[in-house]
């Protein structure tokens, strides 16, 4: 006792947060994924056909900011600057001339009109991982396909807390007729079939990455409500929430302080494993051409183009290879963080 | 006379020891918890291992068989000369539950609810007997009725929820004997039943030694158990062994200052005599209106509804006849009753929590006619502490926000600096913060509720329900959660602060001694109706029902 008077008071998630970077496995998946999304992150500074800054003729350009066009550096045509073109190339390598290239010389959308290989080619000191079978740098498609995957999740699953702690809330706290009410409206909204709706409204409307968004939204959030219920109702009835009421607090002030915070545990714990469960239902999507519009680097689309070109190796493995990696890391991260905020682990 | 030839007690005990413990030491985790103990049992002995919580009693009993997975265990346990420490494991199952059989506290938890009773207690017999089929069920039969279970044959086919607590623990009894044990050992068997209950239980027991000749290992916190039950006992703190012999020199001459202690925390009546406080009230000349006023309240409590109406719904039992209740300004109020009695829900009427049916007046309001701002205005006089002080404080909040949110609700206008103030001198009040520096109580006030013991915690809801200056306090069961020594000083804190600010309490509770301890007038409720009621002093001198007698009985009083 007398050694626990000098240390530092430390929350229950504070407490949390120790465990979880006690676990190893745990820990070192979330480094290893915030490192992935941070670089992800910069994709444009390091896959680009654009030059990152570039001198020419005494002038500092810096094309990643700025269209310019090619007659800037002697072109014909007033059109945007193709940086691939050998032309432009040899411009640029005149004499008191300087450019910074990114270190992977392609864009998602770009299309190397000048390769030496038909497409899809193999893997090679221009195209790393070699192209698909449009002539686009796959290495490219992969990092900007595993950004919009990650950003994607983490706004579906952020919309999906939103949606289900709220609905939950409401359900656990009011109880009786309101949660008989809405969980009734909860069966009957989960019996829609998605997959028919996704493909109606693709039918309808433009396909876009924010329709997908608002369509999984309006469907993803009910699987947590239901913990989110069980807990409040759990918590309401106990002691301190009773002390709570008796002091007089109103029922929003009671949702805040005491019952949310003391209900967010299964909400914390799943947060990686909707994430996954988010980027496994783009990639489906996808794959199956009900996703994103075409065009959109996504790691879904470059799995089909691996099915229709079976003898093009490179672009199945490597995809499925980065899919399997980001799965597996979010997944550890799950299991470290259900250690973590189980209640029943010793105190480190 | 024959006398001479009697050999000295001391040659003829030792051969015919049931159970021999020596230097037994257990580890958990790499941290030694039980340092060394040293005990003898005879066949048809009753020991009692009493202590508080964490003091060792519970795994130094399981360590007997081995039953802690996890535990390091040295020094030597002999069952009838078989040293058990170094025995192999398909050996010591065979030992386990036959001759040496477990009862635990929790009944409920104990009984696997997908099988019926006759089932639990035949699984028994054929493991350990090689019994099965008509003589397994004959068997069972005899068993049940010998632990005193009315109708045997409609029992063995009861699954566990269908049967009332005090008949799970009979059961219980029933399938640890079922084995022929020589050693019965019962960890806190009867913490978990109502009061009337536990003196049925422990006759049992007792019934149970004298016919079958059993040693009983009982294991509690509970001293007047021991002082009713057992011959011989020893009293454990922090691992270690304080102090042994017969119950009765142990009782009448503690040697160790511990057991003096414990032995003293058995509760006194040290009450500030009745009206106390109006004295010192100006208005003494006219009766003050009462603090809490019942007439006709009916009480209810759940129940299930049979048919469909139960899918939906639960049922709510209403007692017939109301309840009168009256307690003065300044004075202690003790309800006492069993679960399901609807003192619970006595206690949330009051607090304004529940709606019920009939008057309840509380400070001269009833909260059925108050709007919100004036029901948000009695809420700050009315406050309450409840039992269980882990469930009690909300675990994500800091000692501070707990203290001070009452001040959030009902002075809004305070600043911090002054909140902190009124946080701290709260409390103060309680002695929480008794010889800390000013940093060190800045740190205090960081800390979350898993930070602090048990005792600590009920102070902290204490200062909680303090902070807004109530006048009256509901206590649900304040301390039956605690341990002995803390309970009695918890009880000492709430009668100083009835004395120095006149608080009256509404002291719900199913304990005789802690109404003993407390209460000046004293309501006796059995499903839902008054059965007695009277100043505390008549009541428990002289009860006049059979029911409270036997509350009074189990109380030790």
């Amino acid at each position: 006792m007398s050694s626990s008077t000098d240390r530092a008071p430390v929350g229950p998630w504070r407490l949390a947060w120790r465990r979880f970077r006690a676990h190893r496995l745990g820990w070192f998946s979330l480094r290893l994924f915030a490192l992935m999304v941070l670089l992800s992150l910069g994709a444009e500074l390091i896959s680009n056909d654009r030059p990152l800054l570039l001198r020419y003729q005494g002038h500092w350009y810096a094309p990643v900011l700025q269209d310019l066009p090619e007659t800037t550096f002697g072109g014909d045509f007033a059109t945007p600057t193709d940086y691939l073109d050998p032309f432009i190339q040899r411009q640029l390598e005149q004499p008191g001339n300087w450019v910074l290239h990114a270190p992977n010389r392609y864009h998602h959308a770009t299309v190397n009109y000048f390769a030496r290989e038909p497409h899809p080619a193999p893997p090679s000191a221009d195209n790393w991982l070699g192209t698909d079978d449009r002539g686009r740098d796959l290495f490219a498609r992969l990092l900007y396909g595993f950004r919009l995957s990650v950003l994607f999740a983490l706004a579906l699953t952020a919309s999906g807390v939103l949606l289900g702690l709220a609905a939950g809330a409401i359900q656990g706290y009011f109880g009786g007729g309101t949660d008989l009410l809405l969980q009734r409206l909860i069966e009957v909204w989960s019996a829609l079939p998605e997959l028919y709706l996704l493909i109606i409204f693709s039918a309808l409307f433009e396909p876009s990455v924010g329709l997908l968004l608002l369509l999984l939204s309006l469907f993803g959030w009910m699987g947590l409500s239901d913990y989110v219920r069980a807990e409040f109702l759990r918590n309401r009835q106990l002691d301190y929430v009773r002390a709570a009421r008796a002091l007089g607090l109103g029922p929003w002030q009671l949702i805040w302080r005491h019952l949310l915070p003391n209900s967010l545990t299964p909400v914390v714990t799943f947060l990686p494993f909707r994430m996954s469960a988010a980027i496994l239902a783009l990639t489906s999507l996808d794959f199956l051409g009900l996703g994103v519009p075409p065009g959109t680097p996504s790691l879904g689309e470059l799995l089909a183009q691996g099915k229709a070109n079976l003898d093009a190796w490179w672009i199945t493995l490597s995809t499925f290879a980065l899919l399997v990696t980001t799965l597996l890391l979010l997944t550890f991260m799950g299991d470290a963080l259900r250690d973590a905020l189980d209640p029943r682990q010793a105190r480190p | 006379m024959k006398g001479q030839s009697v050999p000295p007690v001391v040659t003829l005990s030792a051969p015919q020891d049931l159970l021999e413990v020596r230097e037994l030491r257990v580890s958990l985790g790499g941290r030694e918890v039980v340092h060394g103990i040293d005990f003898n049992l005879a066949a048809g002995e009753k020991l009692a291992i009493v202590g508080e919580s964490g003091s060792g009693k519970t795994v130094s009993a399981l360590s007997l068989l081995r039953l802690l997975p996890q535990a390091g265990l040295s020094g030597s346990v002999r069952l009838q000369g078989r040293e058990l420490l170094t025995l192999a494991e398909p050996e010591l199952r065979l030992l386990r539950g036959s001759a040496v059989a477990y009862v635990f506290q929790e009944p409920m938890s104990a009984l696997n609810p997908l099988l019926t009773l006759g089932q639990q207690i035949a699984e028994v017999l054929q493991l350990h007997r090689g019994l099965v089929g008509a003589s397994a069920r004959a068997r069972v039969l005899e068993l049940l009725e010998s632990v005193g279970l009315p109708d045997p044959l409609a029992q063995a086919r009861a699954y566990p929820h269908q049967l009332s607590g005090g008949q799970r623990q009979r059961a219980l009894i029933a399938m640890a004997l079922a084995s022929e044990p020589r050693l019965l050992v019962a960890d806190e068997p009867t913490t978990a039943l109502d009061a009337s209950l536990r003196l049925q239980m422990l006759a049992l027991l007792d019934e149970m030694r004298q016919r079958l000749g059993l040693a009983v290992l009982i294991i509690t916190h509970d001293l007047h158990l021991v002082r009713r039950f057992a011959d011989r006992v020893l009293v454990m703190k922090d691992g270690s062994v304080v102090e042994q012999g017969a119950v009765d020199a142990v009782f009448a001459a503690p040697r160790q200052a511990y057991t003096r202690t414990l032995l003293e925390s058995l509760l006194q009546r040290e009450l500030p005599p009745a009206g106390a406080c109006t004295v010192t009230s100006p208005s003494q000349s006219r009766p003050e209106p009462a603090c809490l006023e019942a007439m006709a309240l009916r009480v209810s409590y759940p129940v299930a509804l049979s048919g469909w109406r139960g899918w939906l719904r639960c049922g709510r039992y209403w007692a017939r006849e109301g309840v009168e209740l009256r307690l003065e300004a300044g004075q202690t109020l003790g309800v006492v009753g069993e679960s399901g009695s609807g003192k619970t829900t006595l206690a949330l009427a009051a607090l304004g929590l529940l709606p019920h049916q009939g008057r309840l007046r509380v400070l001269g309001q009833d909260w059925l006619d108050l709007q919100r701002p004036e029901q948000r205005r009695l809420r700050r006089r009315v406050q309450v502490v409840f039992q269980d002080p882990y469930a009690s404080l909300s675990p994500r909040l800091t000692l501070e926000q707990i203290v001070a949110e009452g001040l959030q609700v009902h002075e809004p206008g305070l600043s911090r600096a002054e909140r902190l103030v009124r946080v701290l001198a709260a409390l103060r009040e309680v002695g929480l913060l008794a010889g800390l520096a000013p940093a060190e109580q800045q740190t205090w006030l960081q800390r979350y509720p898993h930070e602090f013991s048990g005792g600590q915690r009920q102070r902290i809801a204490i200062a909680r329900a303090l902070v807004i200056e109530p006048q009256l306090i509901v206590l649900d069961e304040p301390t039956s959660a605690l341990d002995v020594t803390v309970q009695q000083q918890v009880i000492a804190l709430l009668l100083r602060l009835q004395r120095e600010r006149g608080l009256s309490y509404l002291l719900i509770t199913h304990d005789m001694a802690v109404v003993w301890a407390m209460a000046h007038q004293v309501t006796v409720l059995r499903a839902g109706q008054v059965v007695e009621q009277g100043s505390a002093e008549s009541v428990l001198r002289a009860p006049r029902m059979p029911y409270t007698r036997s509350l009074v009985q189990a109380s030790g009083l």
